[in-house]
C-alpha cells in the first residue's frame, strides 16, 4: 500500500492505471503517451474514423463543472476508440439533490462503468474517486480546481514536440493568470519532466503563485522580458471573475501590459509558436491578429488533443489486467 | 528436414507472387514489421508502381484485454484509396490467422477493396480461424510453443530462426 500511495496513478508494473496529475509521472510514461498519440492522428482521415480498441467498454464523462470543449473532445476520443460513452451533466442532477460524490460514484459503478473522466471544481476530487473505485475502474482527471489538467498538459507537450521536435533546447513562456491555472501547473510539470531547460512564468505579481523558483521556473513580471527569445508562448485565459476582485484593475489595462500583440510577439524567436488552451478572450490576453496569425497553433492543439486523449484512454484501459 | 534458407524461400515466394500479380493492377500492403520488409522488397523486385501500404494492427488485436497495447505501436500508412482496389496483403508468418483477421478489419476501415489476397512467406499451420493464404513461400511444421521469426540484416538479406517461446 505505501507504494500505491506514492504512485496513485501507476499499477504494480509501473503502467498508467489512472491519470490524475502530470506531477510524479515518469518521463517514460509521458513519452509513451505522446508516441501512442502519433498512431491515432491519422485515424480521423480514414473512411471509418474509429478503431475497435475499447469496444464494449463504458466510459462515463462526469462533469461536475461545465466545460463543453473538454467534454466534447473526451467524448470524441472515447468514441473513436469504439467505447460506449455516457455524458452525465452532474452540475444539474443528483448532487443538487444532496447526493454525496462517493454515492454518485457507487451508483455509476453499479451501472458497470469501466472508466470515469472527471471534471470537478475542487482540487483533489479525482484522487478521492480513484481511491474509492473498484480495482478494474480507471479515473482520468479532466481538470480539478486549480490543481491539475493533465490531458491539457499532455496535448500542449504533443503540440510543442510536433513543431519543435526536441525539448532539450527550448525556452517556454507561460503568460497570464498562473495563480489560478491548472493548465499552467500541468504544463510546468510536464516541461520539467521532459527536460525543457528554461520555463518562464509571466504575469502580474498578484497572479503569480509562490514557490515557482523552487520548481525551476523563472518568474517575469514584464511581458517583454518574459517572451524575449522564447520558442514557445503559452497564453492563458484570463477569467472574467478575476477582474471583479482586487487582483486586476481592468481588462484594458491587462491587455496593455500582458496582451500578446504582433509587435510584442516580435520579441520572441521568429519561429516561435503561440498556444492557448481556449476559450480565448480576444483583446484581453491575446490580439486577434496573433490568435489568427501564422505563428498560432491554437487550432492544431484542439486536433492533437483528441489523439492525446485517445492515447490516455487506451493506455489506461490496457493496464487493466496487470494491476 | 526443415529448410530454413530464408533467401531461397523468399525467391520461391517472390516467383509465386509474380505469377499471382501477372497482368493485374494490385497494391501491396505489408503487416508490420516482417510483412512490410517483404512487401517493400516485392515492390522493387516486381516493379509495382504504387507505394507499399503499411498496417500496424495493434488497435485491432483481439487479445487487447489480455495483452494490453503493444509498446511499439506506430501509425498505419495507407497512401492510396483502398476503395475498389485489388490488394495483396503480405505477412511473414501465417499461424492462427488472428493477425490476418485484424489486418482485414483495419483495411475495411479505409474503404471497401474489390479483392484481398494473402501472401505469406511461411505457413506454419495451427489455424484458429478459417483463413488461408493465396501465395505461400514454404510450409513448416513446428510445435505450438516455437516461434518462427523473420529478421533482416543491414544488407537487406532475410534470416529465419526458430525460437522457443517464453525463453
Amino acid at each position: 500500500m505505501p507504494e500505491l500511495a506514492r504512485h496513485p496513478q501507476l499499477n504494480r508494473n509501473g503502467e498508467l492505471h489512472h491519470l490524475l496529475s502530470i506531477e510524479g509521472l515518469p518521463r517514460a510514461i509521458l513519452e509513451r503517451i505522446l508516441a501512442t498519440a502519433d498512431s491515432f492522428i491519422n485515424i480521423a482521415e480514414r473512411e471509418v474514423k474509429s478503431v475497435p480498441l475499447l469496444r464494449g467498454r463504458s466510459v462515463f464523462n462526469l462533469f461536475f463543472e461545465n466545460s463543453t470543449r473538454t467534454r466534447t473532445t473526451f467524448e470524441i476520443a472515447a468514441r473513436r476508440l469504439s467505447a460506449d460513452v455516457f455524458n452525465l451533466d452532474i452540475t444539474r442532477s443528483s448532487t443538487t439533490k444532496g447526493e454525496s460524490l462517493l454515492d454518485t460514484i457507487n451508483n455509476l459503478t453499479a451501472m458497470q462503468a469501466d472508466m470515469f473522466v472527471v471534471r470537478h471544481a475542487s482540487s483533489g476530487a479525482p484522487y478521492l474517486i480513484a481511491r474509492h473505485v473498484a480495482p478494474h475502474v480507471h479515473v482520468i482527471n479532466a481538470g480539478d480546481g486549480r490543481h491539475s489538467h493533465p490531458t491539457q498538459g499532455l496535448l500542449d507537450m504533443y503540440t510543442i514536440r510536433h513543431y519543435k521536435r526536441d525539448f532539450a533546447q527550448l525556452t517556454v513562456a507561460i503568460v497570464g493568470d498562473i495563480l489560478h491555472s491548472r493548465v499552467a501547473r500541468s504544463a510546468i510539470h510536464a516541461l520539467s519532466i521532459l527536460g525543457a531547460p528554461e520555463i518562464r512564468a509571466v504575469g502580474p505579481l498578484t497572479l503569480l503563485p509562490g514557490g515557482l523558483e523552487q520548481m525551476g521556473v523563472r518568474v517575469c513580471t514584464r511581458l517583454d522580458e518574459g517572451i524575449r527569445g522564447a520558442d514557445v508562448i503559452i497564453m492563458l485565459r484570463l477569467q472574467n471573475e478575476r477582474m471583479r476582485g482586487a487582483l486586476l484593475p481592468s481588462a484594458q489595462e491587462y491587455f496593455r501590459n500582458y496582451g500578446l500583440t504582433p509587435e510584442k510577439l516580435k520579441l520572441a524567436r521568429p519561429d516561435a509558436i503561440v498556444m492557448h488552451p481556449g476559450p480565448m478572450n480576444r483583446g484581453v490576453e491575446i490580439d486577434s491578429k496573433v490568435a489568427d496569425g501564422m505563428q498560432s497553433v491554437i487550432l492544431p492543439q484542439v486536433t492533437f488533443g483528441i489523439a492525446v486523449r485517445m492515447a490516455v484512454l487506451a493506455l489506461a484501459a490496457s493496464s487493466q489486467r496487470a494491476s | 528436414m526443415i529448410d530454413l534458407d530464408a533467401e531461397a524461400i523468399y525467391r520461391r515466394f517472390a516467383g509465386r507472387v509474380r505469377e499471382q500479380l501477372a497482368g493485374r493492377d494490385v497494391r501491396l500492403v505489408g503487416v508490420r514489421t516482417g510483412g512490410v520488409w517483404l512487401a517493400e522488397r516485392l515492390k522493387d523486385a516486381l516493379d509495382v508502381k504504387h507505394p507499399v501500404g503499411i498496417l500496424d494492427i495493434s488497435f485491432y488485436r483481439d487479445d487487447f484485454n489480455r495483452q494490453g497495447l503493444s509498446p511499439t505501436v506506430k501509425p498505419s500508412q495507407i497512401q492510396f484509396d483502398v476503395e475498389g482496389q485489388n490488394l495483396l496483403l503480405v505477412d511473414d508468418v501465417l499461424f492462427t490467422g488472428r493477425t490476418v483477421r485484424a489486418a482485414m478489419n483495419e483495411l475495411f476501415d479505409y474503404g471497401r477493396p474489390a479483392r484481398i489476397d494473402l501472401a505469406v512467406l511461411i505457413d506454419r499451420g495451427g489455424r484458429e480461424l478459417p483463413i488461408e493464404a493465396t501465395v505461400v513461400g514454404a510450409t513448416l511444421e513446428v510445435p505450438r510453443d516455437v516461434s518462427v521469426v523473420l529478421s533482416r540484416n543491414d544488407a537487406g538479406a532475410f534470416h529465419l530462426t526458430l525460437e522457443q517461446r517464453g525463453a
